[in-house]
């Protein structure tokens, strides 16, 4: 019995089929706004939806010379990563006794999956462009890791070096969202600029770059393959917000008018997300080590430094 | 350990709209060597044209290219006028003048918007789009259509500007145009992160430039000072009063800037030409051309565009050659790609504002292996085989050539 109610908060709420919803809609949410501020039309809001059922239709081509399991396995790994790791944020959140000690390092730890199995699949498809994207895959994901985990110590330095998403939940209820005091509304900010580059959006697509490497780590991926890495990235798009919000903002309530609430904390973090991606060229991937390693640390240090003052 | 990889660019990339293939060999991330290929495209226009009357084909040249669809039929009419030396009317001389200007615009326009989307900036792409549009209407009203005007006639042009029309144009471009201009103008000198990625991307020396025989804003963003506009004056470029846009610099950067500022100078060319536009008539009413050679040249958006067309009497062209600026300004991605990466090396690739199907028409390259297929060292060693061949029927002799040439070509 008990393996049946995880499998099903694994498989329909919270986990895929409610992630892959909200996901998608909030993929749509950001084609339409960008449309919009692009003067144009923008699509309507089944698109997301569509795009994947139109490429579950279409056939998957393997590459000759590609490492066919790899090639395969790439996507499938990606997608069971956020998957899981929005299935747990979510039953952390709703019964804080399904959370353990620990949890917040293997929700640090899947999040970093949908990059892995984008460098995965680049080099499995033996391609020499999607070669070239996976390494720079492997840089972006080095670059930003590290200021991401100091930006998150300072959560867990505010809640008494508690390592498990309740505690650092219960911390906030108590004392008020973690982003409300200096330390931590500074390593927001870093949080926020880490997540643009993990979900590949602009200024931080270096590894796809259209007109550069036409795709990088997905140009031989067709058909299904393909509609899971589309799929992923929709789901990103709604989990790292959510991870954000657990984490520095209070968490998300699922009752009563305070959904309204948690609504718009996500609502704000995608409107920026939007702004910054429609607002910036693509940086080149030497420029992205240097911003992360630099001012971008330099400031999650002093983050992390302030948070141990008490700030 | 080195390890080079052959990254292609093309014959199909989303970084094109039309075929075109760029050879990149690259070290990690670091291009070390560039062969352009080019000839994907061929259409035969310049054999056509052998077989159109001298009326008919300045349509035709019109539809070498869909962006400079008034800069071929306008070099084509300076070179059929050139034979008979004919003097168009005054107003006309304008009328070509305005419609020149405003392609200048809408292509310098349209490279903005491309130039932005190949740096992954969408926004600009379609900003700049949509402020191309009010440009594509005047357009319109004058000549009846958006692109393809048919404006352009020997001894003259096709269709009068409406003078009671031409408040309203200048108020789409004092209104519309200059604000939107000095927009992109303020949106690109200050962005910091486009400086991160422009700036000392992609340098081409002013020696270089000269060597290369760079053409139009390629030139003249490294300094190398060179428009026919003024250096040789046609249509009422020499009635008016404008300036030439220089920068020093050389990179992708200044060639932005010099575009912006182009097309700013070019509305307020517009803009005196409609002040200035004299009544009269806009045809000379040519009825014949005479044997004989004629060289005609315009500064196209993307540089010098030449035709050269020959008459035997007959009322067709026995040769008519073209040559489009692109064809000039590939050879200068020798000096600017090599040594940059791969992220850089695109936006490179897109600075000098490749016209494909401009260039494309003129080079026949044959596949297979019955022919070598021509790389740019191949036509820059044919280009100086025929600089040395006519410096010799010139009467230099060999230590005069290598000395303006540098070395001896055999």
């Amino acid at each position: 019995m008990k393996f049946f109610v995880y499998m099903m908060e694994f498989i329909i709420f919270p986990g895929f089929l409610f992630t892959a919803t909200v996901g998608l809609l909030a993929s749509w949410v950001d084609r339409k706004v960008t449309a919009r501020i692009q003067y144009r039309m923008g699509p309507p809001w089944y698109q997301g939806f569509a795009d994947i059922v139109k490429l579950l239709g279409k056939e998957t081509l393997l590459p000759s010379g590609a490492s066919k399991h790899f090639f395969l396995f790439a996507p499938l790994l990606g997608l069971a990563g956020v998957t899981l790791v929005s299935s747990f944020l979510w039953i952390a959140n709703i019964d804080g006794n399904k959370s353990f000690v620990g949890d917040i390092v293997v929700a640090l730890y899947l999040l970093t999956l949908p990059a892995i199995s984008l460098i995965l699949a680049g080099f499995a498809s033996n391609n020499p462009v999607a070669s070239i994207g996976s390494s720079r895959e492997i840089k972006l994901v080095l670059s930003y890791e590290l200021p991401f985990i100091l930006a998150i110590v300072v959560p867990i330095i505010k809640s008494g070096g508690s390592i498990s998403i309740n505690g650092i939940l219960s911390n906030q209820a108590a004392n008020g969202m973690t982003a409300s005091s200096l330390s931590g509304f500074i390593a927001l900010l870093v949080g926020i600029l880490c997540m643009q580059a993990k979900l590949g959006l602009v200024p931080f697509d270096i590894s796809e770059a259209e007109t550069e490497l036409t795709g990088g780590p997905i140009i031989d991926y067709s058909g299904a393959p393909l509609a899971v890495f589309k799929l992923t990235k929709a789901m990103l798009l709604f989990t790292v917000p959510v991870f954000l919000i657990v984490v520095f903002m209070g968490g998300i309530a699922v009752s009563g008018i305070s959904i309204l609430w948690s609504t718009l904390k996500y609502v704000m973090l995608l409107v920026i997300i939007i702004l910054i991606r429609n607002t910036n060229p693509r940086l080149r991937i030497d420029q992205a080590l240097r911003f992360f390693w630099g001012p971008v640390t330099g400031l999650a240090v002093v983050a992390v430094v302030l948070a141990l003052f008490g700030l | 350990m080195s390890h080079k990889v052959t990254i292609p660019i093309g014959p199909y990339h989303p970084l094109q709209e039309e075929p075109e293939f760029y050879k990149l060999v690259v070290d990690g991330e670091r291009v070390v060597d560039i062969d352009v290929r080019i000839g994907w495209n061929h259409r035969g226009i310049e054999k056509l044209s052998e077989t159109k009357s001298f009326d008919q084909s300045a349509y035709l040249v019109e539809r070498i290219c869909g962006i400079c669809s008034t800069s071929h039929p306008l070099a084509y009419v300076n070179a059929v006028e050139d034979i008979d030396e004919i003097d168009i009317p005054e107003r006309a001389a304008y009328i070509r003048t305005i419609t020149a200007e405003l392609e200048r615009i809408h292509s310098h326009m349209l490279w903005l918007g491309l130039a932005g989307h190949f740096l992954g900036y969408n926004t600009v792409f379609m900003w700049a789009w949509r402020y191309r549009e009010p440009i594509l209407d005047i357009l319109e009203a004058i000549s009846g259509n958006r692109n393809n005007y048919a404006m352009m006639k020997v001894g003259g042009v096709r269709r009068d500007i409406d003078e009671s029309e031409i408040p309203h144009y200048k108020k789409i471009l004092n209104d519309e145009l200059l604000p939107a201009l000095e927009m992109f103008k303020g949106a690109v000198l200050d962005d910091p992160v486009l400086a991160a990625r422009l700036k000392g991307v992609g340098k081409l020396t002013k020696e270089d430039a000269i060597d290369y025989s760079a053409l139009g804003p390629t030139a003249r963003a490294s300094g190398y000072d060179i428009d026919v506009r003024r250096d040789e004056p046609y249509a009422a470029y020499d009635k008016i009063k404008w300036n030439v846009i220089l920068q020093e610099e050389g990179d992708v950067f200044a060639k932005s800037v010099v575009r912006i500022l182009e097309m700013i100078e070019s509305a307020h060319i517009i803009i005196q030409c409609f002040d200035k536009l004299p009544r009269g008539p806009i045809d000379a009413n040519v009825k014949q051309v005479s044997p004989g050679d004629g060289i005609g040249h315009h500064e196209a958006p993307r540089g010098e565009v030449i035709h050269i067309v020959r008459c035997d009497g007959t009322n067709r062209p026995v040769r008519h050659k073209v040559r489009a600026p692109t064809f000039m300004n590939f050879p200068s991605f020798k000096k600017t790609v090599v040594g940059e990466t791969i992220a850089d090396a695109t936006i490179i690739l897109a600075a000098i504002d490749p016209c494909y199907c401009c260039t494309e028409r003129l080079t026949a390259v044959s596949h297979k292996d019955s022919k070598t297929i021509m790389g740019v060292q191949r036509l820059i060693h044919l280009s100086h085989h025929k600089t040395w061949d006519i410096g010799k029927a010139m009467g230099f002799s060999d230590k005069e050539l290598i000395e303006k040439m540098g070395k001896k070509i055999e």
